[in-house]
């Protein structure tokens, strides 16, 4: 296929697989946590993380990775209690779009720039930022590894984790961070905006046609690659933006697979 | 004499200005099945944090066992698992394997199965949980405290939600691992009935105080007025 013989597309292939894995991997658990509406928060203060890292003239993945670290373990304790959820998470999203939109306007920036962080750049991935990806993804992949008993016990059974004398507050704190980590890997390629996108429709697919974890994680993983994979073919086809048909597909798969649900129970 | 699974030994403990229990001793024999009864704020589920040492007695002692060593198996009042819950029966067990990688070993599995077995959801184990009847995710969860096979079960009234016969169904199986493994009980209840039926003695707690009896010394007529079993109809006195 003629799509490979370009450097930015081979580029954009192996960073989104990546990104693909990592998000299907993780979003089961941002699934099975309730925290679907914090991980949008989390890829707007990305946003925010990234306009700053432009205005202080560092790379901005390293600003993602900064803003979004350091906010979601705040997030994540402001949100702790269930009632207060919902407000607190938007009060603080509200916030991050702000400043975004404030280092970007003082770093000079066109708004074409805020485009590209918003909506992703799948053109503009360098040799560069796919090992710098690969890297981060290898890094969240191995950390789901090791912290993995505990982080399915208290995500699928927080109250059965706290019963059997684990310490569920440090599980979340280590999953936030996790979750900092993909939101900025994710949101390179699909955009601050969309990189919820799979991280909680994916999920939602394998929550209703799973019903093991590693079942769970492969149908994530192969909804999120195929979305992903078929969306920068007929993105490149068509020069419609990626973002859009990786959006109609995993929304395709997501209608599908509760289709499926209803009907079988 | 067996040596006691579990002593308590002049326990005071209260908060603040609430003082629940001044000098409360007590023992559990292993194998018995004891069950914890006392009207709401008596503090049942504070003494049942300190047997599991997440709080701390003010003075007294809570000593287990040494040898064998004593683990706790503890099944918790609430859950909240909606109906769109995704894990299978079996899944939902295994999350609490003493183990730390995604996989399961060969002996991870038989312990598995074993637990399944014991609590009679081999037939059930693939199906949904969420979408599981009362009695299935009760014995799901008990399930789940019992895979690390511990020695000593509390049972946080778990039997509150159940209609009747699911909650007869549970406790036939908690009084068969109690006489099938020497599983040592502390059954937290409301229900008298239950209680007197499917224990050997009683801790009651009390504003007061405390007594520790066999369940056949049990009056159900001296008991606080909030523990009688529900009567259909009152007179108005």
């Amino acid at each position: 296929m003629g799509i490979f013989s370009y450097d930015f597309m081979r580029n954009a292939f192996i960073a989104s697989t990546f990104i693909a894995l990592t998000t299907g991997v993780v979003g089961v658990f941002v699934s099975a946590r309730g925290m679907s509406f914090l991980a949008h928060t989390l890829s707007e203060i990305g946003f925010a993380g990234a306009a700053f890292g432009v205005f202080l003239g560092i790379p901005p993945l390293d600003g993602m990775l900064a803003f979004t670290a350091v906010s979601s373990v705040a997030v994540g304790r402001l949100s702790a209690r269930a009632s207060r959820r919902e407000e607190s998470i938007s009060a603080v999203s509200s916030l991050f779009i702000g400043l975004g939109i404030l280092f970007l306007s003082l770093s000079n920036q066109s708004s074409s720039y805020a485009t590209t962080i918003l909506f992703g750049s799948i053109i503009g991935i360098s040799s560069q930022d796919v090992v710098q990806l690969i890297g981060l993804a290898i890094f969240v992949l191995v950390t789901v590894v090791i912290g993995y008993r505990w982080l399915a016990f208290d995500s699928f059974d927080s109250i059965g984790a706290k019963a059997q004398g684990l310490n569920t507050r440090l599980v979340s704190v280590y999953f936030l961070i996790i979750l900092a980590v993909s939101v900025s890997i994710g949101a390179q390629i699909v955009g601050s905006l969309l990189v919820f996108i799979l991280l909680t429709l994916p999920p939602s697919v394998a929550k209703y046609l799973g019903r093991t974890l590693p079942q769970m994680m492969l149908i994530s993983v192969a909804a999120a690659l195929i979305g992903v994979w078929v969306g920068l073919i007929l993105g490149y086809l068509t020069n419609w933006p990626v973002t859009f048909f990786i959006a109609t597909i995993e929304f395709i798969f997501y209608f599908l697979a509760l289709g499926y649900h209803n009907l079988h129970n | 004499m067996q040596t006691p699974l579990l002593t308590v030994d002049h326990l005071n403990f209260g908060f603040y200005d609430r003082p629940l229990y001044q000098d409360l001793s007590f023992e559990l024999a292993p194998g018995s099945m004891t069950s914890l009864i006392g009207a709401n704020g008596v503090g049942k589920t504070t003494l049942v944090r300190l047997l599991m040492k997440q709080l701390k007695p003010q003075t007294g002692a809570i000593t287990y066992r040494q040898d064998p060593a004593v683990s706790i198996g503890y099944v918790p009042q609430f859950r909240n698992l909606e109906d769109e819950y995704p894990l299978s029966i079996r899944s939902f067990v295994a999350l609490n394997h003493p183990r730390h990688f995604p996989w399961m070993t060969a002996s991870d599995k038989q312990a598995l199965n074993r637990v399944l077995d014991e609590t009679h959801l081999l037939d059930r184990q693939h199906q949904r949980l969420g979408a599981a009847s009362g009695g299935e995710k009760q014995k799901a969860y008990l399930a789940q405290a019992l895979l690390d096979r511990p020695n000593f079960l509390i049972l946080d009234e778990s039997t509150a939600s159940l209609d009747v016969n699911t909650k007869i169904e549970l406790m036939d199986l908690v009084k068969e691992l109690n006489q099938k493994n020497g599983l040592t009980v502390l059954f937290v209840t409301h229900d008298l009935n239950l209680a007197k039926q499917y224990t050997d003695q009683y801790l009651l707690l009390t504003k007061d105080g405390y007594e520790m009896k066999p369940v056949a010394e049990m009056d159900v007529t001296t008991m606080p007025e909030e523990l009688q079993p529900v009567v259909e109809y009152q007179e108005e006195d």
